[in-house]
């Protein structure tokens, strides 16, 4: 995170930095310097620390049993089973959440740009599942909603026949990919909206009065217009999808078998069932290389659209 | 697009708001995302700090703590309570680098031989030796063999549990069912799918993935069914006939008689259930019977775990007090665990807190107590037998290499059981099938057994 902070500020500065002399500009960067050691210290000293542990072979429960490893944490990674596994289940999760959250965000935010009625209360009712702790809305989910025993759906869903299925165990991944939906589809919404109500509408206007159906000026006007938009909460929210951990601890602990253990829940349990740290911090430096990249495109998507915006 | 109103000039101005939006939000997110847990500290004059499972007797221990630091002035007892896998893991991180920060923990039977093996404990035979009073005699044996490593005791029981079959005497009856003291597992079946019904499942038995939930029962059941997770030579044994038995037995008695979502079914669902009549009986944690309402509390039988092969099939468990090895206050630590363990504490809970919160199955003389035996009339005998035939060193027909009834007391069968567990869930989930899940088993126990090999 330091990372994307620090970029953020270089980028800014950037511009008007050659034009001052140095002593200058040490001055400005002066009392921004605490900020940024504390910055420092607080992220890169322990990512610095787990680079470190990576190379080492080192189980907490055995005493003694901490010796240089050089890659073979690493190298046990590329061979693991479970970590293809994991792998996977990780692409799969981020690709079809964000997939359906971009569509459905996408839907939510063209109605509630239109002329409806209630639109504030609906607005405000649709970032809810945003600001709900997700330990929290995976709770409500499995226990409220799913539970075989005693949950809304099947319950609703008995004179259907389907009152005794048990989702979180029958079907996890779709499960999990729900609730992961309910959770990012408000943020998807939130970031397109804003694109949609920067439109000017008088295009729109022109549009139609030259034959053009609403598909056409949606597919034509509004999507690329929003197309910066889209991309920008998409990667953003893989940047963060790709970390789910809280749903996954809630709702089915990776279970059952492997059939929902991504890469942070992996890491959870090789870090905190079978106490290998070098092998999880292996892990871990793996899937901040991996977030990194993902970061860099989003970091660029947001400037773009900055830059746009200031040309204007 | 409906028909829409031109909008006012003013609307230009929303761009730089969606900037402003964004740019919020990505700030929201990196500041969630930075955001960590704080650990915090106290002085004074002695402060012993004890890491604690989140379970009801350690809730009223801490309501209790006022009693003790009234009548020990110079001592100030801080408990930080927390779930059991997170306090799991927090204990570990501490003791493995002797950092000291817990002077006691709540550790379960699982950990006690293991981490006196490692220098972990301190070996609490010289503080005990010390005070007359204390009577080690006193302590119900199966817990007793369980906390102890090479003669001495490293960690003295606040509670205890073994497992025990209950039932809804009325709702067997209607059937014409009496269950005997000691059922078999065949009579427990039969029971349970003559009973089940729409409204009323046959029985509740624990499907959620862990070694600590699904295992545990089923574990008691593979003993009794004749099988093993090793065999002397640690080679791993879960391809055996014995586990196939145990395991097709176990998943087809969910599927025909159990709980829906059995997958997702540990002690507090099922609990749940049973209290609220949808199941008719349940075989569980001896602990359980004192936490029954209404109907459950009324008509319950109680009987033996149940057998197929082996006698007495019941687990072990007990949450105990242990004092670290690094502890730099190890006198004002026993004095407080020598409080929260003597025989007056099981009476200050009775007369302060109720009888029915007397934590069970750690003393034979809590069980004399005529308030106690009123509160537990039920449950209180079977219990107390239970824990008392439970012996971790002779849990299987064939002999083993390790210690333990419904765990494997290895480093490893934390991970292992865990994985081996979720194996198993997708069975019950009908996502694969026996024989898959206990090859993908076999694989991971194989790998485990290798390292004792040598």
């Amino acid at each position: 995170m330091a990372i994307l902070r620090s970029v953020v500020g270089s980028g800014g500065a950037r511009g008007s930095a050659a034009s001052v002399s140095r002593r200058e500009s040490w001055a400005r960067r002066l009392p921004l310097l605490p900020a940024f050691i504390y910055a420092f210290v607080l992220t890169q000293i322990p990512f610095a620390l787990t680079v470190y542990y990576s190379f080492f072979s080192w189980n907490l429960l055995k005493p003694g049993s901490f010796r240089f490893a050089g890659l073979e944490n690493y190298a046990g990674l590329v061979t693991d089973e479970h970590v293809r596994t994991a792998v996977w289940n990780t692409v799969l999760l981020t690709v079809s959440v964000i997939t359906i959250s971009v569509v459905l965000g996408m839907a939510v935010a063209m109605l509630l740009n239109s002329e409806v009625f209630g639109k504030g209360i609906m607005r405000t009712l649709m970032i809810a599942p945003f600001l709900i702790m997700p330990t929290a809305g995976a709770l409500i989910w499995k226990h409220t909603l799913l539970n075989p025993l005693y949950g809304l759906l099947p319950y609703l869903l008995k004179p259907f026949g389907l009152g005794r299925v048990d989702w979180v165990g029958q079907f996890p991944m779709v499960t999990v990919v729900t609730v992961e939906v309910w959770r990012w589809t408000p943020f998807m919404m939130l970031i397109i909206l804003a694109g949609l109500q920067s439109q000017n509408p008088e295009v729109l206007e022109a549009a139609r009065v030259d034959g053009a159906n609403a598909l056409q000026s949606f597919r034509r006007i509004t999507l690329p217009l929003v197309r910066p938009f889209i991309e920008l909460g998409a990667l953003l929210g893989s940047l963060f999808v790709v970390q789910t951990y809280d749903s996954i601890y809630m709702l089915t602990y990776g279970g059952p078998g492997e059939d929902t253990t991504n890469v942070p829940f992996l890491l959870y349990l090789v870090a905190f069932q079978g106490y290998s740290i070098g092998q999880a911090s292996a892990i871990g430096v793996v899937a901040v290389i991996i977030t990194i990249i993902v970061a860099t495109f989003a970091l660029r998507t947001l400037f773009t659209i900055f830059q746009v915006e200031a040309r204007r | 697009m409906t028909e829409r109103k031109l909008r006012s000039p003013d609307h230009r101005a929303r761009p730089r708001s969606a900037v402003t939006l964004i740019a919020g939000l990505v700030l929201v997110l990196v500041g969630v995302a930075c955001s960590g847990a704080g650990g915090g500290g106290g002085g004074g004059a002695t402060t012993i700090t004890l890491g604690s499972v989140d379970n009801p007797s350690m809730t009223d221990l801490k309501k209790l703590v006022p009693d003790f630091e009234s009548a020990h002035s110079g001592i100030k007892v801080n408990i930080v309570t927390l779930p059991e896998d997170q306090i799991r893991q927090q204990v570990t991180q501490d003791v493995a680098t002797q950092s000291g920060r817990f002077d006691l923990f709540t550790i379960g039977t699982y950990e006690v031989p293991l981490w006196a093996n490692k220098k972990w404990l301190e070996n609490l035979d010289p503080y005990i030796a010390k005070d007359s009073a204390y009577d080690p005699g006193d302590l119900i044996p199966g817990i007793k063999t369980a906390l102890t490593y090479k003669g001495n005791l490293y960690a003295v029981p606040f509670y205890g549990e073994s497992s025990m079959l209950m039932y809804r005497k009325d709702l067997l009856a209607a059937k014409g069912i009496t269950m005997p003291d000691h059922p078999t597992w065949d009579q427990v079946a039969a029971a349970a799918r003559a009973v089940n019904s729409p409204n009323v499942n046959g029985i509740c038995l624990r499907g959620l993935p862990g070694w600590g939930e699904q295992l545990a029962p089923l574990d008691t059941v593979v003993n009794t069914y004749g099988g093993r997770w090793f065999d002397m030579n640690w080679n791993a044994q879960l391809n055996s006939q014995q586990w196939k038995d145990a395991l097709t037995f176990y998943v087809k008695l969910l599927k025909d008689a159990g709980e829906p979502g059995a997958g997702s079914a540990g002690f507090t669902e099922c609990l749940n259930a049973y209290n609220n009549g949808k199941v008719a009986m349940w075989y569980d944690a001896t602990v359980a019977a004192s936490f029954f309402t209404g109907d459950a509390a009324k008509n319950s039988g109680y009987a033996f775990a149940p057998t197929k092969v082996k006698d007495w099939s019941g687990w072990l468990w007990a949450w105990t007090l242990a004092m670290g090895s690094a502890s730099k206050k190890k006198d004002a630590a026993w004095t407080f665990m020598d409080w929260a363990t003597s025989k007056d504490y099981a009476k200050l809970v009775g007369t302060k807190l109720g009888w029915a919160r007397v934590a069970p199955g750690t003393r034979t003389s809590t069980y004399s107590i005529p308030e106690y035996k009123a509160a537990s009339a039920g449950f209180a005998q079977v219990t107390l037998d239970s824990i008392s035939h439970a012996d971790v060193t002779h849990a299987t027909v064939d002999s083993v290499p390790y210690v333990g009834i419904q765990y494997v007391d290895i480093d490893e069968f934390q991970q292992l059981g865990d994985q081996v567990s979720q194996e198993f869930a997708k069975v019950i989930a009908g996502n694969q099938t026996v024989d898959q899940a206990l090859q993908k088993a076999q694989a991971l126990a194989t790998d485990v057994g290798k390292k004792y090999q040598h």
